[in-house]
């Protein structure tokens, strides 16, 4: 068996080969810095080394007298200009050149433009800044942070959930904990650097730059430069790795179309990898507490959940997590408070599954421990917890398979096998410990445009101006035209990325597999009408058949009795070569502006917990083996299995991808990664692949996915979950678990590392 | 990155001639106008970073001298000539025949692709990876001297706790130079002033008051070769690294243990450790401890704190006392369960 293809069950498609894999494994994929440009000059960035303060002087003198050097844009430079916002489209609102005010380390100072990349770098090197610093705040507990409720202050957690009597039912528990847990600031870190390259032909300007968002970034870039959303065009064919990271545009765009506009050429500024973790967004540090009450046997009958999470000075980015972990099991009562708190730092972005990741890590983690506090399985314990309906509202689930996943996983895993003594399975000088965990992401939709074209000889062309950010949504999206159109994938082709496409919406929180097909199959079948209405017409060449139930398969129509029509056929009879539809698709319970702010750049998200007549959400059960060595304390993991249920599964192949993916990324958030700050200077000390640390290939044994079949016709019109930000919900608790029953050492701060066991 | 000369001299003196000029008498190696570069996977990272700013390269990979690329074993020595890369010394089947430390203590360095293109001899003269260290922005009395240590009070999790001073406390990170300090190896030099022995225990200078003077070697010196003395003790050796993930990142604890017993007594113990120090470390209380003593849990036990006794941790990596104590004991249980 492949196991990279698996076999198809229930309501899943066909594990179809990536159509631009072998580009992408040839290196003939062009990603945006690739592009060839004539006469281009190279941009590199200078940034400031203190976190809080002002630039009293900047000497750029040095930095001019490097041969090669054209310009050097800096304060005053970019005063033509609106400056950057914070929210959709924008990373931050802090304006690095309109404002000699730093409010982070590594904040852009200038851009140096040069005949050469080296030249450029070595400037950039040059220039130096004189000072008014002033004492940082790092993080929590810093001296000076600001720290306020969180609920209201972003379309993120619009109010803090709640139901029912949480204080008199967590006072009257039987069973009880309460407890703390953390996560660590993290960076995407991408293989593909950020970069932009901007280019002038009059007032036209194109900009190659990976992005999650091509439409949003056109409007949002003519909006700061003051020009016409017409002459701006974002090209990101390929994107080598986003997560998020991609998603909002951050002030590095503008000053590098400003640049070129100024040199006269095209600029290329790729950002250097340390840069990147001051000049991009990240995954921000939280802290939670959670305390957790049930009855002797079991049932949870408290459940409350704060969070504390770091953003910038300005900025209000929350995550707000507790929107899901309120609504996860059958909990009677629920309490949440989310509180954000301000200190001298980058804005912090989304990060694949912003709430979740950190959020459900803290739950399941204390579910975990009042299992064992309850003495009772852990399986058990949240089987018994399962709700009917949520907790916070009283919807319905659109559907939820978490029990399916649960028994499928746990039986591949062997989870009979463990005993549940802490400390008493064993290999050898190994301990082995084993634990579980819930996966859960909101299922959402946006409107989104897609056009089709099916020519005479059975050639399709998809446009849309989603992304292709490895998840393989070009394949898919190319897979629905070929099964509603009944085309092979060898005669499809799929454009996307670029702002010249019809708009689809920023590739962020698991919609675009949803959204991309349900506009695709909305403009095919919007072509099939055409055909089929030609097909059976008076002189068509399925003439009588107008009651019968038409198909399209292997470039044919097929009517239910049998007879069946070549598609060239049809076409000749229309006396045409082509049918292009173009197709807008808004999601049930769209407002009235939804597709209007479709083309504004503005994604409408609907689904989740948004909607009135149901919650909708994927799940999955994770279980991980750990093994910890019984004299120095390393962890490793050498079994990893996950069952998820998503709805229809385009592709078991990408999905499986997908979801395998996303638990490597979780074994790394639950033991490698974690930006260190240097909290005296409010500075990121390990700011390269040397020192912040991502599993690689010998740290990931064996990685079980089970695709769990699921019909949910209620979500979208395609019937997808997205499962993009899928897996990597609950593998740092799963992991954490599985230590604890190896070692009875909780550990509740993640990363979990040899520090922490061997004391 | 700074603009700067590149040369390649094809023989090992003329790379001296055109290294020595006046500097070269009084300047750290790593200070210095001119220096060699090998494999370039640290120099020339530092040089893109700042770190190091050399004006003039010379490339050392042109050397027509044959020795330099050969690795030479005999009954009684194994000879390493400088510009042999660390893969092949890695998977050189004499090389673990004869004396599994050193074979891996190359294995279990960096990455497959840096173990291709890194020399042995620039190996052992790679430079810290504090974090500190690598970028100019930070005060750094190894690379600026006097301007302070901003690990002392900063993120220290991967600093050392063993020959560390006021000035510094950066972790020498190589693998290969715990198995050379060990087997007691001889680094051969030339250089203008002709042709010495170093025994390898007195290349690397503790840190003390002048952290950026990292080696004993001149600026106009080249090694050329590395060369082991053979034992009783070869065979039972070990190279033991802890490290936070499986692969490619530097130790947090290792221990490199070579054994001559007599039955279940130790004869000879040749202990060194790696990620704990600030350069190449002998681990020769703990050898003391061991000789003429059974090796079990306790003896063990009793070596690795006498090992560790002068310790000075930091903020964050005092659990490399305890991780190094316990590293220290698995490997010598390890090797004297070697099946040799």
């Amino acid at each position: 068996m492949n196991q990279a293809a698996p076999v198809p069950k229930e309501n899943q498609g066909q594990p179809v080969v990536r159509i631009d894999g072998r580009l992408k494994v040839t290196g003939q994929a062009s990603y945006p810095a690739d592009i060839a440009t004539a006469n281009v000059a190279y941009g590199a960035l200078a940034t400031s080394s203190i976190a809080r303060g002002k630039v009293s002087k900047l000497h750029t003198d040095d930095a001019r007298a490097v041969p090669g050097v054209l310009d050097i844009i800096t304060y005053g430079d970019m005063d033509q200009t609106d400056t950057p916002k914070f929210g959709n489209t924008g990373a931050s609102s802090i304006a690095p050149l309109h404002d000699k005010t730093i409010f982070h380390d590594g904040q852009i100072i200038a851009l140096v433009v040069a005949e050469t990349f080296e030249a450029a770098e070595e400037a950039s090197m040059l220039i130096r800044a004189d000072y008014e610093d002033e004492p940082p705040s790092a993080s929590f507990d810093s001296k000076g942070v600001k720290v306020e409720p969180a609920a209201g202050k972003s379309p993120m957690l619009q109010e803090d959930v709640k139901a029912g009597d949480f204080d008199a039912a967590y006072a009257s528990a039987a069973v009880k904990i309460d407890q703390k847990y953390s996560t660590p600031t993290q960076h995407h870190n991408p293989i593909e650097l950020f970069s932009t390259t901007a280019m002038w032909q009059g007032d036209q300007l194109t900009v190659h730059e990976p992005s999650q968002n091509v439409t949003g970034w056109k409007i949002e870039l003519a909006r700061q430069l003051k020009v016409d959303p017409a002459n701006v065009r974002i090209v990101s064919p390929y994107v080598g790795g986003a997560f998020g990271s991609k998603g909002p545009m951050t002030a590095r765009t503008a000053i590098v179309a400003v640049a070129a506009r100024r040199v006269g050429r095209p600029v290329r500024c790729v950002v250097s990898r340390m840069q990147a973790f001051n000049t991009q967004t990240y995954r921000a540090e939280t802290r939670h507490r959670i305390r957790i009450g049930a009855s002797k046997d079991g049932r949870i009958t408290a459940f409350g959940h704060e969070g504390w999470e770091v953003t910038s000075r300005p900025d209000p980015y929350v995550v707000g997590g507790t929107s899901a972990t309120g609504r996860m099991y059958n909990y009677g009562s629920v309490l949440t408070h989310v509180s954000v708190v301000h200190a001298d730092r980058n804005t912090p972005g989304y990060m694949r599954s912003p709430p979740e990741t950190p959020y459900v890590y803290a739950l399941e983690n204390a579910m975990d421990e009042m299992a064992v506090a309850l003495g009772m399985d852990p399986v058990e314990f949240r089987r018994i917890n399962e709700p009917e309906r949520e907790p916070i509202g009283g919807k319905p689930f659109s559907s939820r398979s978490l029990v399916k996943c649960y028994d499928q996983a746990a039986e591949a895993f062997g989870w009979s096998k463990r005993n549940a003594v802490v400390g008493s399975m064993r290999e050898g000088d190994w301990l082995v410990g084993m634990g579980c965990a819930t996966a859960i992401y909101p299922t959402a939709s946006a409107p989104c445009a897609a056009r089709v074209r099916l020519t005479a000889d059975g050639q399709v062309r998809v446009q849309c101006g989603s992304h292709e950010i490895g998840t393989g949504v070009r394949t898919v999206a190319g897979q629905m035209a070929a099964e509603r159109l009944g085309i092979g994938m060898d005669k499809i082709s799929v454009e996307m990325g670029d702002s010249a496409l019809p708009p689809a919406p920023v590739s962020g929180g698991s919609i675009s597999t949803a959204s991309v097909c349900s506009a695709v199959l909305k403009a095919c079948d919007a072509v099939r009408a055409k055909l089929f209405a030609a097909a059976v017409a008076g002189d068509g060449p399925l003439a009588g058949s107008g009651n019968a139930k038409l198909e399209m398969e292997q470039e044919k129509i097929v009517a239910s009795g049998g007879k069946s029509a070549k598609l060239s056929d049809v076409f000749k009879a229309m006396q045409i070569g082509a049918i292009e539809e173009y197709a807008e698709f808004a999601p049930k319970g769209s407002t009235p502006e939804a597709l209007k702010k479709l083309y504004a750049g503005q994604a409408e998200f609907h689904g989740g917990d948004q909607d009135k007549d149901s919650v909708k959400y994927a799940f999955g059960a994770e279980f991980v083996e750990v093994r910890v060595n019984s004299y120095t304390r390393e962890i490793r993991v050498p079994r990893v299995v996950g069952a998820f249920a998503a709805g229809r599964i385009m592709n078991t192949r990408t999905a499986r991808s997908q979801l395998m993916g996303g638990m490597i990324w979780g074994i790394g958030q639950a033991l490698h990664e974690a930006t260190e700050i240097d909290r005296r200077n409010a500075r990121y000390v390990n700011r390269d692949l040397q020192d912040y640390l991502v599993p690689v290939n010998a740290d990931i044994k064996q990685v079980d996915v089970i695709l769990v079949p699921e019909v949910d016709l209620d979500v979208n019109p395609a019937g997808v979950k997205g499962l993009g930000e899928l897996g990597n919900v609950g593998t740092a608790a799963a992991v954490a678990s599985a230590v604890y029953h190896a070692t009875g050492k909780r550990i509740r701060d993640l990363p979990i590392r040899i520090d922490d066991l061997i004391s | 990155m700074r603009p700067f000369l590149y040369e390649r001299p094809t023989s090992v003196s003329a790379a001296i001639a055109m290294a020595s000029h006046l500097e070269a008498r009084h300047v750290a190696p790593t200070q210095a106008n001119t220096q060699f570069i090998a494999g370039g996977t640290n120099l020339a990272d530092y040089m893109k970073l700042g770190v190091a700013q050399p004006e003039r390269l010379l490339d050392l990979n042109e050397l027509a001298e044959p020795a330099l690329r050969q690795i030479e074993t005999n009954d009684d020595t194994i000879r390493f000539g400088a510009l042999v890369r660390m893969g092949e010394a890695a998977d050189n089947n004499e090389v673990r025949r004869r004396c599994p430390l050193l074979a891996d203590s190359l294995k279990f360095a960096a990455s497959g692709q840096l173990r291709n293109m890194a020399s042995l001899a620039g190996n052992i003269l790679q430079r810290t990876r504090c974090e500190y260290f690598r970028e100019t922005s930070w005060p750094c009395n190894k690379r600026e001297p006097g301007s302070g240590c901003a690990a002392m009070e900063g993120v220290n999790r991967q600093h050392a706790v063993l020959g560390v001073s006021d000035a510094c406390i950066a972790t020498y990170h190589g693998d290969f130079a715990q198995a050379l300090i060990a087997l007691d190896a001889v680094v051969e030099v030339e250089g203008r002033r002709g042709p010495r022995k170093i025994p390898f225990a007195g290349l690397h200078r503790l840190p003390g008051d002048t952290p950026n003077i990292e080696t004993d070697l001149a600026a106009d010196e080249v090694i050329v070769a590395i060369e082991v003395p053979l034992g009783a003790w070869s065979r039972r050796s070990r190279y033991l690294k802890i490290r936070d993930r499986e692969s490619y990142a530097f130790a947090l604890a290792s221990a490199a243990v070579a054994l001559e017993m007599d039955g279940n007594t130790v004869r000879q113990a040749r202990i060194a450790l790696g990620g704990v120090a600030t350069v190449p470390w002998r681990a020769r209380a703990a050898e003391d401890a061991l000789r003429g003593n059974a090796l079990d849990d306790k003896t063990a036990a009793a070596a690795a704190e006498a090992a560790f006794a002068d310790a000075r941790p930091r903020e964050h990596n005092a659990f490399k006392i305890p991780l190094g104590k316990r590293t220290l004991v698995r490997a010598l249980l390890e090797t004297r369960d070697m099946k040799v």
